[in-house]
């Protein structure tokens, strides 16, 4: 049996000693407490060796070139496309490298415009890619901006509409208005799976059901499940996914695109140029089939093989194992600040319903003066809106203080914020 | 480096208990500022001198951190009724402190208990904080000029 079949105690104090990180010395020679994960997680060796044994043995032209060092280069490339693809149960070429998340999303609003403009002049364009002045697309109050201001721009060039499912007190999608704001118009439904800011996860089921009953293409942010829960592709139904590599171990400036081969096979392509074309003319150029077809210029080889390493090193842990791991996390937290005096958590307080990610304010003092007194104790937390301005508006707050969490946080880094949020309190005289 | 560098008690003290606070009626420059990584905003209005040499009357209304709270009734108290070219000098020493990594000898005749935000110049986070207001009060000068 291999640890990812099985419902085992993780042991956490050795699975730190993977992410030299942990090891250094913040502010005033304190132990570093990271809970910012949600912004970006900390590396393992594993993932730093991946990447620079790319530089150091096999760096060369990645699909380009006939030597031996290109073939390795472009095996390991691909190689880390089938472990990345092979975790969400995708076949390799469904899956798209871009640089993060947002220009996934991107690419995906591009293919409408695109397509809307194309099919002025071009009959073979596929109609369902067309938005037409009137069309709907539907989002969420609890987006991101990358899963936001993409959208609005589509709907700025191309008269289509955004609606958006308003969010509850407890911070949870009001499923019972999704009825009324999905209809024969929509075109296009995009919601985040997990919340990065309140730390709610979506019923996605509910969603899909909505959105596929109208026909509507469906794509879902996960970029804050697909690193801390199993995700598989198919079970989602979505025509589309995106995250990013940096928030699940793996290195910076890698974003991926997992996609349906329909939608792959009807979509433009976003970024043009070298790399992505069958053959080009001084007149026109026709373009390789996906994934090639979104993968214009050099791409992120040594960050991709990274990424491999990142996937793999999680496959060991187990995706159950790391969920099991962060809710246990979580209801130390929730519980915890429930109960000092002062503290109100924003977004659903109930483990089933959320991730690790916890915004929440002390009352009477601002994020930026709490998480700089907790930096002072080496706890690093996120402060401010959290590129979510709208949840802020509806929260009727500036900003937040959150922390979230990954596998290689245990339970005394939970009690040091706990104790750490008390010290703030105490620092500034405030409660 | 030490957190009461920073939060120095003079600077809790603004914070707690802010000079000035609130928008006059009557201006003839207005700039609004936001702090576009936290959210921290300031209103600041500016009624210049007949002359249009001194500031008559400068208020603010503003939500923030402690810092950028303090730093906006510090300034308030410093520049209320000075002459531009004052406010200028004033201005620039703060600008100059606040991008000095704390290596500076403040003038305390220019920035008066602006002097305590030097512990804040060492953390490059807050130095937008401590700045907002100031970079809003040259905007509405420049506004009530006219330019």
């Amino acid at each position: 049996m291999t640890i990812s079949d099985s419902k085992i105690k993780l042991d956490i104090k050795k699975i730190q000693l993977d992410f030299p990180i942990l090891a250094r010395e913040v502010r005033n020679n304190r132990k570093l407490i990271y809970l910012d994960s949600a912004a970006t997680s900390q590396k393992p060796q594993v993932v730093i060796d991946a990447q620079n044994r790319f530089y150091e043995t096999i760096n060369s032209g990645v699909h380009r070139g006939a030597y031996y060092l290109a073939e390795l280069a472009t095996d390991a490339h691909e190689h880390a496309r089938e472990i990345i693809s092979g975790f969400i149960n995708i076949k390799p070429d469904q899956l798209i490298f871009t640089k993060n998340a947002t220009e996934s999303i991107n690419l995906l609003s591009y293919a409408f415009l695109n397509a809307t403009l194309k099919s002025k002049t071009d009959a073979a364009v596929d109609k369902r890619l067309v938005l037409n002045a009137g069309d709907e697309i539907l989002v969420s109050e609890l987006e991101h901006h990358a899963n936001l201001v993409p959208w609005q721009e589509l709907c700025l060039k191309t008269g289509a509409v955004l609606k958006w499912i308003p969010i509850t007190d407890q911070g949870l999608l009001d499923y019972s208005k999704v009825d009324e704001l999905i209809g024969v118009k929509t075109k296009i439904v995009s919601i985040s799976h997990m919340s990065n800011v309140l730390g709610s996860i979506t019923d996605i089921e509910l969603i899909r059901k909505a959105a596929k009953s109208v026909n509507a293409f469906f794509f879902i942010d996960a970029c804050q499940s697909v690193p801390h829960m199993p995700v598989d592709f198919t079970k989602l139904g979505a025509d589309a996914i995106v995250w990013s590599g940096h928030k699940m171990l793996g290195p910076l400036g890698i974003g991926l695109l997992a996609a349906t081969t329909e939608l792959l096979d009807i979509m433009p392509p976003f970024i043009t140029g070298g790399s992505m074309i069958e053959t080009v003319s001084m007149q026109k150029s026709t373009f390789a089939k996906a994934p090639k077809k979104f993968e214009a210029g050099t791409p992120p080889a040594a960050e991709a093989v990274g990424l491999g390493a990142a996937v793999e090193y999680l496959q060991k842990i187990g995706m159950q194992n790391v969920h099991d791991h962060e809710r246990h996390l979580t209801k130390l937290m929730v519980d915890g600040l429930k109960n000092i005096e002062g503290v109100t958590i924003y977004g659903p307080t109930d483990d089933r319903e959320r991730g690790s990610t916890v915004s929440f304010a002390l009352n009477g003092l601002h994020p930026h003066d709490v998480g700089q007194v907790l930096d002072d104790m080496g706890i690093a937390v996120r402060v401010g809106n959290h590129c979510a301005r709208p949840i802020m508006d509806k929260l009727k707050v500036q900003s937040t203080t959150r922390a979230s969490t990954y596998i290689y946080n245990d339970d005394s880094d939970i009690e040091a914020l706990l104790d750490g949020i008390n010290e703030v309190f105490k620092f500034f005289g405030a409660r | 480096m030490n957190l009461s560098n920073m939060y120095q008690e003079v600077i809790l003290d603004h914070y707690k208990s802010p000079r000035g606070k609130g928008l006059q009626e009557t201006f003839g420059g207005e700039a609004h500022h936001v702090n576009t990584t936290c959210g921290d905003e300031i209103t600041v209005r500016v009624q210049l001198s007949e002359d249009g040499n001194s500031i008559k009357k400068i208020s603010y209304a503003s939500t923030g951190c402690s810092i950028s709270q303090a730093s906006a009734s510090i300034m308030f108290e410093q520049i209320d009724g000075k002459n531009l070219t004052d406010f200028n000098k004033s201005s620039e020493e703060f600008l100059a402190m606040m991008q000095s990594k704390g290596k500076f000898e403040p003038n305390e005749d220019l920035l008066g208990d602006g002097v305590s935000m030097i512990g804040v110049a060492q953390y490059p986070a807050r130095i937008k904080c401590a700045l907002l207001s100031w970079m809003a009060a040259k905007d509405a000068i420049i506004r009530a000029k006219g330019e």
